[in-house]
Order: C-alpha cells, then structure tokens, then sequence
C-alpha cells in the first residue's frame, strides 16, 4: 500500500486517481501509524514553500517521514514535494527543507533569461543518469511542468533535467529518496508509467 | 525544449459537448467522457471544459462528469464556466480540475482573481477574455460574448495578471467561428504587455492558421480550438506532425 501524505496542501484527487488507474492500492492520510504501515510513501506538494514545510512540521508527519526513510522506505516527493526534500529553499526568504537531499531551491527566474516564468507545459526529459525511476521511460519523452522554482547545486543527485534557457532540474535520488518536479499524475502515459515503476521498486 | 500546447475546448450543457458558431445556433456532438478519453489518446496536451450550465441540476451534472473525466485522464484539466467566487474555485479543483478559468465572474469582481491567486496560486488562475473590436480599440465583453462591459481588454488583461492571473485565454469574438486563422493582431497586443502565457483561441479553421500562429507570434504558448477538432476536420496528430515538420516544437 502506497501511502500519500496529506498534511494540507494541493489537490489529491489526480494522484490518487492515477494510482488507482494503474491499479496501486493507495491511501491519502495524514495518519502516522498508517504511513508506517505502508510499502511506499509519496509527498506532494503545490503552493507556497514556507507554508508547506510549516504545515508538515506541525502535523509532525516529517517526523515520520524521517523514520521510514532511515529504515529504507522509498519516498516519491512531487513538485513542491521535490522541493521539500532539500536543505533549503529561497522562496520569499530562507527556509529549512527536510534535507534529505543535498541542494537548495532557487528562483527560475533569476537563471532563465526573458523565458516565463511560471515554467508551465510539456517538456522533454534528458536522462543523466539509469535509474528504476524511468524504468519505462525514453530520453525525450514528454512530461508536464509547472514551477516558478527549482532544485540548485544537487548535481550528484539529478536523475533528469529538463531544457528552459538552462538544464532545470527534472528529477533526484539519493539511495531510497526520489523527487520529480515534474507532475507525473499529470503528464499522461509517460506520467503513470513513472508512477508505475516507482510502485514496482 | 519546452512545446507549443494544443488544447481542444469542450463547452458543456447538461452534461454534453457542445459548441456554438459565434457563440449561437448551439449543436450537440458527444459525451465529455468518451471525447476527452478520446483527445487524451489524440496528443491533446490539456483539455479544456466549460460549463455553459445555468441550472443547479446541470451544474451538479458538469461536477459529475468533471469527477469520471479526472478519475480516467491524466493530463492537465481547466475548468471555467459559472466560476463567481472561491467556493465555486473549490467545488471545481476537489473534482480533479488543475486550472480554473474565470471570465465573467471576474469582471463582477475583480478581486476574486487576487483571491483565488493566493489561495491557490497563479498557476491555477486562468483569465478567459472575450474580446470584439469596438470603435478602433480592444472591448471586453461579458455574459458568453452578449455584454458590452466597456472595460478596455488592455488593460483588463494587465490589471488580471498584475492580481495574479497565471495564463490568459484570448477569445477573439471577432474571428470566433469564422475558421479564417486566429485574430494574430488582438494576440500581438495582448503578448506585447504580459509575461504569463498566451493561448490564442477563435478562428482556427486548418492546420495552418496554428502553423502561423505560432511561426508569426512565438509568444503565444498554445492553440485552443473546438468545432475543428471535434468534428475531425484537423486530427490533432496531424496537426503536431505538420507543426513540427515547420520548426515548431511540440510534443508528439
């Protein structure tokens, strides 16, 4: 069972539906003895860094998410759930991420030139490095982005980038932690098949 | 390399796709399900549902097919139509939409734009404008293309962005139905003053009224059609291979 933290913030329901689609049993909770219980856990994310990382903290789900992730427990964080992962973020000031991967979360607009921000469509992943994560995945397939942020100074870790006036960071791993940011429940068959392969590992 | 999008529109009443030729004479086509499945499998890179609804039971009807749209399709989904104020936000986004767009709503009130931005964030606000020209100069009009508002596009558009609108859907009343190219001179003046994505919409009639689109206006971001692709006089597929066969990136 695939266990999707819920600590209050963003929308669920596309995840939930896309693992059930591919036919995971997963559960949207904010219960720690049900995350412990669970196979896998996923952390998503949309909004405001600041905000997140103090919904988590009070809820005291990072915590658990410490705990399972010592014992090995692999951990998907999507989009400002990626972000959450790191040592820091400068969103509107400095913020202390989970650091569970080595990097901090920088402004895209400061490294992409006169391209929009929000980075917002389809992109094409180029992948650095194999990874089970991209299982079922070719260099050049599309996934969908939305982000105004972006993952900085994690170059052992980045799995995938993406193109946009500079390489974005795509994807990260360091042993049993993963993080797209990307939306994998958003970024059709290539997308599920992402999910796929990370409910299978 | 980020792709041009390319959007179908589906316009709903009581819970089926509908879409009008200069917003009138009103013909049924399909089950919303069934198109965006069928869309989805396409290479549509994000649908688009309004809600052309006026009754509480149509409404319940559209969140209904909302739900079943969301619970098989995987790519993004915005959601306009009705939208007044934050709970209708709400009652949209827990059915699986990703953006909502408003129109109307927000020209009642404009604040809801500002609200919604920060509740949410930008990237979930879509400002929908219907735009005619009126007396030389860009007119927004209200109420599904009906109303005259007097407000100056311009500077509506500006003044969405700046409470936080994340994308603009410029609806050219003008070339709407027409299937002659998209108003490429409304859409150089809305993408000369805002920084968010463009989506140019009305007046796609062949493949390459986008191919110009987007050769002729590299800022705008996306193609939205509806009557074209519904009726299979442009195979979306097609269309991307042709895009991309002209230097144009898309995802294929």
């Amino acid at each position: 069972m695939v266990a999707i933290i819920d600590y209050g913030v963003g929308n669920l329901f596309s995840l939930r539906s896309s693992l059930s689609f591919i036919g995971v049993d997963a559960v949207v909770t904010g219960d720690p003895d049900v995350i412990a219980a669970s196979d896998k856990i996923i952390l998503p994310g949309v909004g405001a860094f600041e905000d997140a990382a103090n919904k988590l903290r009070q809820s005291g789900l990072d915590k658990v998410i410490y705990e399972e992730v010592e014992k090995g427990k692999k951990l998907l964080g999507i989009c400002l759930g990626m972000q959450m992962l790191f040592e820091e973020s400068h969103e509107y000031g400095v913020h202390k991420g989970l650091g569970l991967i080595k990097g901090k979360v920088l402004p895209l607009a400061d490294v992409v030139g006169d391209l929009k921000v929000p980075h917002i469509g389809w992109n094409s992943l180029s992948l650095k490095k194999e990874s089970k994560l991209y299982k079922y995945v070719n260099q050049g397939d599309f996934v969908y982005f939305v982000h105004s942020f972006y993952g900085a100074e994690c170059s052992e870790s980045i799995s995938a980038i993406a193109e946009y006036g500079v390489e974005v960071t795509a994807s990260v791993e360091r042993d049993n932690v993963y993080g797209t940011q990307f939306h994998p429940e958003k970024s059709g068959e290539v997308g599920l098949s992402i999910l796929r392969a990370f409910c299978e590992m | 390399m980020i792709t041009k999008r390319i959007i179908p529109c589906l316009d709903v009443k009581n819970g089926r796709v509908v879409k009008g030729i200069n917003f009138e004479g009103l013909g049924d086509v399909s089950s919303p399900v069934e198109l965006a499945a069928y869309y989805s499998g396409a290479g549509a890179d994000e649908l688009v549902f309004y809600d052309i609804t006026a009754s509480a039971e149509g409404r319940a009807l559209f969140t209904d097919i909302l739900t079943q749209v969301a619970s098989q399709i995987f790519i993004p989904l915005t959601v306009g139509g009705g939208i007044n104020t934050i709970s209708d936000f709400d009652r949209v986004l827990k059915c699986g939409a990703d953006k909502v767009s408003v129109n109307s709503g927000a020209i009642r009130n404009p604040l809801l734009i500002e609200e919604a931005a920060k509740k949410y964030g930008d990237q979930c606000v879509v400002l929908s404008v219907d735009v005619k020209r009126v007396d030389g100069g860009f007119r927004v009009f209200g109420r599904g293309g009906r109303d005259d508002t007097g407000l100056d596009a311009i500077e509506w558009i500006k003044r969405g962005v700046a409470m936080g609108a994340g994308e603009i859907v410029l609806n050219s009343i003008d070339t709407d139905g027409v299937k002659n190219g998209f108003d490429l001179e409304m859409l150089r003046a809305v993408c000369d003053v805002v920084d968010v994505p463009v989506i140019a919409s009305g007046g796609a009639g062949c493949m390459d009224d986008f191919t110009k689109l987007f050769k002729e206006l590299p800022k705008v971001d996306a193609g939205l059609a509806a009557s074209i692709f519904h009726f299979g006089e442009v195979k979306i597929q097609d269309l991307k291979r042709e895009l991309n066969a002209n230097g144009i990136n898309v995802r294929l």
